[in-house]
């Protein structure tokens, strides 16, 4: 491992970068440096993240009114650090509360790829799960796993709150196990 | 005798009866009237401005309330129902289509609340609204093109 | 770097005349907010065209949130259309349901009990203060004082209290039948109502000082987007919008439903025809619904415990042609219903009040700034589930 390369990376070519950078994956790997880095600091990723779920401020259909209901002042989700933000960019979970119509796929791809990883996608809702009532529909998709990949459903119709902020505590222990599981040098 | 020629602001239930008979005798059939409202059909549906222009001009209808489309298997509907701000009167009046024939005129030159209505109609049951400003897909995607509210779409659970 | 003196930054100066003043050279581009929008309270897109900092412009694009409600209901029974009815305007929920079961009422050619009429009136009054309390937490975050969004949903959480007590669900109730409604209201809802609406009118005080005291917040309402009495009868623009314009009509006084002809109430209305008006109309609606609502509960204690709530009706509607009207929250919505003597409907068109209050928003948005759009597209307050249906 020759680390006097490393401030000319740029003058490298890209295959002699891929043979250079595995050489320096495969020493870290061997010294036990990503176990021990993954051991240390997994459990500090874990209560950030958990601690700070950032929603996006996007409200499609009835639920949005228990979704906004759920950070006023009677069931409070911002003690548990849920603060909706307007810009896909800042935000780590994609909360789709209603039901989608055939306009508005494009839309719900294109932010659901916006946002940076590690992202999280959370059905609220009956007709996020599956559709709903509208079951016989031709203008609506029956459930948005179709379109993006969902991490946790949460059902009611609509939800309540108090099934919401559940359902986040429930989030919560798997962003834990993402963390825990070990990701530095994964990507 | 009422002056058909006149303005009213505010007409009661049997002076509009009477005026829309006398200006329109045999093309406007009024079928019943009741507390606030007039039920009336326009036999021919070429007349549908016409009569439409009269009730904002003359007896001060000046609230499209709705315009809406029916499919009754062989034949089509439009239906306008019109509100006076005055009285808070109803008229009532529908017109038929053939279904070889479904073009009738716009209203949404006398009543502009009427555009997005007749756009819905049209994108729903293919009833076509000459002069219409634009008559463009509102609710649905542009890559549809069939009528969903028509009964020969069926729904999944309608087989 | 050149200052642009800005010298038409006046309430009174009408906004044409604001148009490619400044003395930067711009071009003008389309900018689309939406779908994804903190302003846009619903699904929907504005299209604004905008010249500098002027909208020159506006195209709205609906139709996300379309599900072909009025085709489902041809596919359901009668009584199967009420928890569906709720889902139309999620925010003003009984009002809808409400006005199914009248319309559908209305083409059986029954008349309900008198305790449920007013029960109605009660559960109609609440919703639309909910609904209003909704409005202004919304009209708050738009205009940047946070403070109203957290007082608004604190009253809310009240109001939807005495929904829980009235049905068991804060909102989409399901509560209206045809032929009355689901259950009797309990021994102690009145005395909770009386204590809610005496609570409320003082809170709502509190908050009508901060606003009026902020000048931040009120210049940003007052002289923006005027329409006039004619423009905005023709455009079909009804509700709290259209009485800030000057047309004096409000269905629940000038075409009674339901017992309304008994309450004695006033229907505010202001002349400016401005967003600061149209804001007004709002907060005095919710004082008067106060009013409506005790004068309805004297009406239900009168009447005793043991008056009847509910009727049976017959699954099998005959065949005809009935409609109704009622004073929703955001305007005056309709339902048309076409029977043919089987237990589904035939056609069932609802009319929905920000379907044409939508479409009015290029005229109320022609000439503002782009930074006021989102005031003026809140006064008219946006729910898409019932303009899309």
């Amino acid at each position: 491992m020759d680390m006097s390369l490393y401030p000319h990376a740029v003058a490298m070519s890209a295959e002699e970068f891929m043979d250079w950078s595995t050489l320096v994956i495969n020493d870290l790997l061997s010294a036990g440096t990503k176990k021990t880095v993954d051991k240390l600091t997994g459990p500090v990723w874990t209560w950030a993240m958990k601690n700070s779920m950032h929603p996006l401020h996007w409200g499609l259909a009835c639920c949005a009114l228990e979704m906004a209901s759920a950070s006023t002042t009677r069931h409070d989700a911002e003690r548990l650090g849920i603060i909706y933000r307007s810009s896909p960019r800042q935000t780590d979970i994609l909360l789709i509360n209603g039901w989608i119509g055939k306009k508005v796929r494009p839309a719900i791809r294109r932010l659901y790829e916006q946002i940076p990883n590690p992202k999280w996608v959370i059905a609220m809702g009956e007709c996020a799960i599956s559709g709903g009532p509208w079951y016989d529909s031709y203008n609506c998709v029956q459930g948005v796993d179709q379109i993006v990949p969902v991490d946790l459903y949460i059902p009611g119709c609509p939800v309540k709150p108090d099934a919401m902020i559940d359902g986040f505590m429930l989030l919560q222990k798997k962003i834990g196990d993402y963390f825990n599981r070990g990701v530095f040098l994964e990507d | 005798m009422m002056d058909t020629e006149a303005i009213y602001q505010e007409p009661s239930v049997s002076e509009i009866k009477h005026l829309l008979e006398n200006k329109f005798k045999g093309k406007v059939a009024v079928s019943k009237t009741d507390v606030r409202r007039v039920h009336a059909e326009i036999l021919n549906k070429e007349d549908v401005f016409e009569v439409c222009n009269y009730i904002h001009d003359n007896l001060t209808f000046e609230h499209c309330s709705m315009v809406m489309g029916a499919d009754m298997i062989d034949h089509l509907e439009v239906i306008y129902l019109l509100t006076n701000y005055y009285s808070g009167t109803v008229i009532e009046i529908f017109a038929k289509l053939p279904l070889d024939d479904l073009h009738v005129h716009s209203v949404a030159l006398i009543w502009e609340g009427a555009n997005w209505h007749e756009r819905e109609t049209f994108e729903l049951f293919g009833i076509i609204f000459d002069e219409h400003p634009k008559l463009k897909r509102l609710l649905t995607p542009d890559t549809y093109t069939f009528f969903p509210f028509r009964k020969s779409y069926k729904l999944r659970g309608q087989e | 770097m050149m200052v642009v003196e800005n010298t038409i930054d006046t309430f009174d100066s009408p906004p044409e005349e604001r148009i490619g003043k400044d003395k930067y050279e711009t071009d003008a581009m389309w900018i689309y907010m939406g779908p994804q929008h903190p302003f846009s309270h619903g699904l929907w897109t504005l299209k604004v065209r905008v010249d500098g900092e002027i909208v020159t412009d506006a195209e709205p694009v609906i139709g996300y949130l379309h599900r072909g409600w009025e085709k489902e209901a041809e596919n359901r029974e009668y009584p199967k259309i009420i928890p569906m009815a709720d889902r139309l305007c999620y925010s003003a929920s009984m009002t809808y349901t409400h006005l199914y079961c009248m319309t559908v009422e209305k083409a059986l050619g029954i008349e309900v009990p008198e305790k449920a009429e007013y029960i109605r009136i009660v559960a109609d009054e609440i919703c639309r203060i909910q609904s209003h309390l909704m409005w202004l937490a919304a009209v708050g975050t738009d205009l940047g004082n946070l403070t109203i969004f957290l007082w608004g949903m604190r009253e809310r959480e009240y109001w939807l209290d005495l929904n829980v007590r009235l049905c068991g669900q804060r909102m989409t109730t399901n509560y209206p039948r045809i032929g009355g409604v689901r259950n009797d209201t309990t021994d102690i809802f009145d005395r909770d109502v009386m204590r809610c609406t005496e609570r409320f009118e003082k809170a709502l005080w509190d908050i009508i000082d901060m606003i009026d005291s902020s000048s931040v917040y009120v210049s940003r309402m007052k002289g923006i987007s005027r329409l006039t009495r004619e423009q905005c009868a023709n455009l079909g623009v009804t509700g709290p919008a259209m009485r800030g314009c000057g047309v004096d009509f409000d269905l629940r006084r000038d075409d009674p439903y339901g017992k309304y002809e008994n309450i004695d109430f006033e229907v505010p209305v202001l002349t400016e025809g401005d967003t600061y008006a149209r804001y007004m109309v709002r907060i005095e609606e919710m004082f008067q619904s106060c009013e409506i609502i005790r004068q309805a509960i004297r009406k239900i204690n009168a009447l005793g415990k043991n008056a009847p709530y509910r009727l049976k009706v017959p699954s099998k509607v005959p065949a005809g042609k009935a409609f109704c009207k009622l004073e929703d929250p955001r305007g005056e919505s309709l339902m048309y219903l076409i029977s043919d003597g089987t237990d589904k409907p035939f056609r069932l068109k609802v009319r929905a009040p920000l379907f044409t209050n939508i479409s009015a928003s290029r005229p109320m948005v022609k000439g503002v700034r782009v930074a006021d759009v989102p005031a003026v597209m809140a006064m008219i307050d946006v729910c898409m589930g019932e303009t899309d249906r």
